[in-house]
């Protein structure tokens, strides 16, 4: 629902490889617009008045009795609270089990070779810095964009996005939240389509 | 030289576990369940459960995987198990999940009061100067959540997966802190009555070269390498 008053606060772009931290006040709207398609966008949610109260992924996928995030997906706390809700969804499902790659995750998935390439974690450890989010707080994230298919035979693979230039996944903010974004420098497999790729931060609230 | 000890269901428990150990978790009666939380070295680095299913391909645990670090050390892999499937999407139970019990207390119920993983695992992890921060996606030993073949992904905890006697045995691949409860499964449909658990912790046979995790999967090789490197 948009408001009269609602103004358009943030507009800003997230080049590859590198991240925001953003305050969305509660009913606020963020979008993130994935500009060139194929693009994840590595996402962790805490409360802006207490970061202990922060995103758990598997919470979310417990509580909603499914793996995929959609339109509806209730984003919640290691407290069960709502932080956040999907409220609009162009792109059709996105991943919460397959975190974020780190340096050292990628030595383990791609070899020696690949320790000193960029990496999520890098990012959401600078971002998260002047908010006080250090190792002890990196939960496990929400990957938007990104499509890792699990079977009932319990498999669980990395494929090519279903998304596409332009799709995008909009949040509204339950309760007052910090945002913290990394846009994937992923090379080594096919979550950023083999390219990373600038996504657009959309902001709206009173 | 071995030990034992049992934990009663509804329980919550840690230890320290010294690097090339076998741990064997023997469930003490049907539909048992084990949330367990593990901490490398350092008491900080600590079990990574997406790593650890993308760097194998694998939405569930079982042997021979490596349960896998933050920083991509092997934590300890899993050896053997008479069961192929250990959840580890779906998290440990909170308060709200025993709500359908009606209320429970210590003054009321004694030691029969019902406790959350939660709650449990927070008291343990605060013994070791830790705390909710340090809470991580757990592996539920025991128990198996499905994965439908829908849109979705839909989940359903299913009954009768594990009985009294199912084992499943980890070496410990660097001094680990293990922190575990025996609290319902959180998609339990089932009356209270958690089933208890034995931990048995004695000393492991240094891998062989045929090791069945270091020859599952390069990226188990790669993680302990890695993680050998910085324990010799
Ligand atoms: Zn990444």
């Amino acid at each position: 629902m948009t408001s009269t008053l609602e103004a358009t606060v943030i507009d800003t772009v997230v080049q590859p490889g590198d991240g925001a931290l953003v305050e969305v006040p509660a009913g606020g709207r963020l979008r993130i617009v994935d500009l060139h398609g194929n693009q994840a966008v590595d996402t962790l949610l805490y409360d802006a008045h207490d970061i202990a109260h922060r995103y758990s992924a598997f919470d979310t996928v417990r509580e909603q009795g499914a793996v995929f995030l959609t339109t509806g997906s209730r984003l919640l706390s290691n407290r069960l609270d709502e932080l956040a809700v999907i409220t609009d969804d162009t792109c059709g499902r996105h991943d919460t089990l397959g975190g974020a790659c780190a340096q050292e995750s990628n030595v383990v998935r791609y070899g020696e070779h690949t320790r000193h390439q960029h990496a999520c974690r890098e990012t959401f450890l600078r971002y998260g810095a002047p908010a006080g989010i250090g190792q002890r707080e990196l939960g496990h994230n929400i990957n938007f964009f990104m499509n890792v298919p699990v079977t009932p035979a319990g498999d669980l693979t990395f494929e090519d996005g279903l998304s596409a230039p332009g799709k995008h996944v909009e949040l509204t903010a339950t309760r007052d939240v910090l945002v913290l974004i990394s846009n994937c420098p992923q090379l080594n497999n096919p979550c950023n389509g083999w390219n990373p790729t600038a996504v657009q931060l959309l902001g709206w609230w009173d | 030289m071995s030990w034992a000890h049992e934990v009663p269901g509804g329980a919550a428990w840690s230890t320290p576990v010294r690097a090339g150990r076998l741990v064997t978790l023997t469930a003490l009666g049907d539909d048992a369940n084990v949330s367990v939380l593990l901490f490398g070295a350092d008491r900080l680095d600590r079990l990574n459960v997406p790593d650890t299913m993308k760097a194998q391909m694998s939405a569930r645990i079982r042997p021979p995987m490596v349960l896998m670090s933050d920083r991509g050390l092997a934590l300890a892999s899993v050896v053997s198990s008479t069961s192929d499937w250990h959840d580890c999407l779906t998290g440990f139970g909170h308060d709200a999940h025993l709500e359908r019990f009606g209320p429970s207390s210590y003054a009321a119920d004694r030691n029969d009061w019902r406790r959350s993983a939660r709650s449990g695992l927070i008291s343990e992890l605060t013994k070791h100067g830790l705390g909710e921060a340090d809470l991580h996606g757990p592996v539920n030993f025991f128990s198996k959540v499905a994965i439908a073949d829908d849109a979705s992904a839909s989940l359903a905890w299913q009954a009768g997966h594990t009985t009294a006697g199912d084992q499943v045995v980890l070496r410990t691949e660097q001094d680990v802190l293990l922190v575990l409860s025996t609290a319902p499964h959180p998609l339990s449909g089932a009356a209270y009555g958690p089933a208890g658990v034995q931990v048995e912790v004695g000393s492991a046979p240094w891998p062989a070269e045929d090791d069945a995790s270091w020859l599952f999967r390069d990226e188990s090789a790669r993680a302990l390498e890695m993680c050998r490197r910085v324990v010799a």
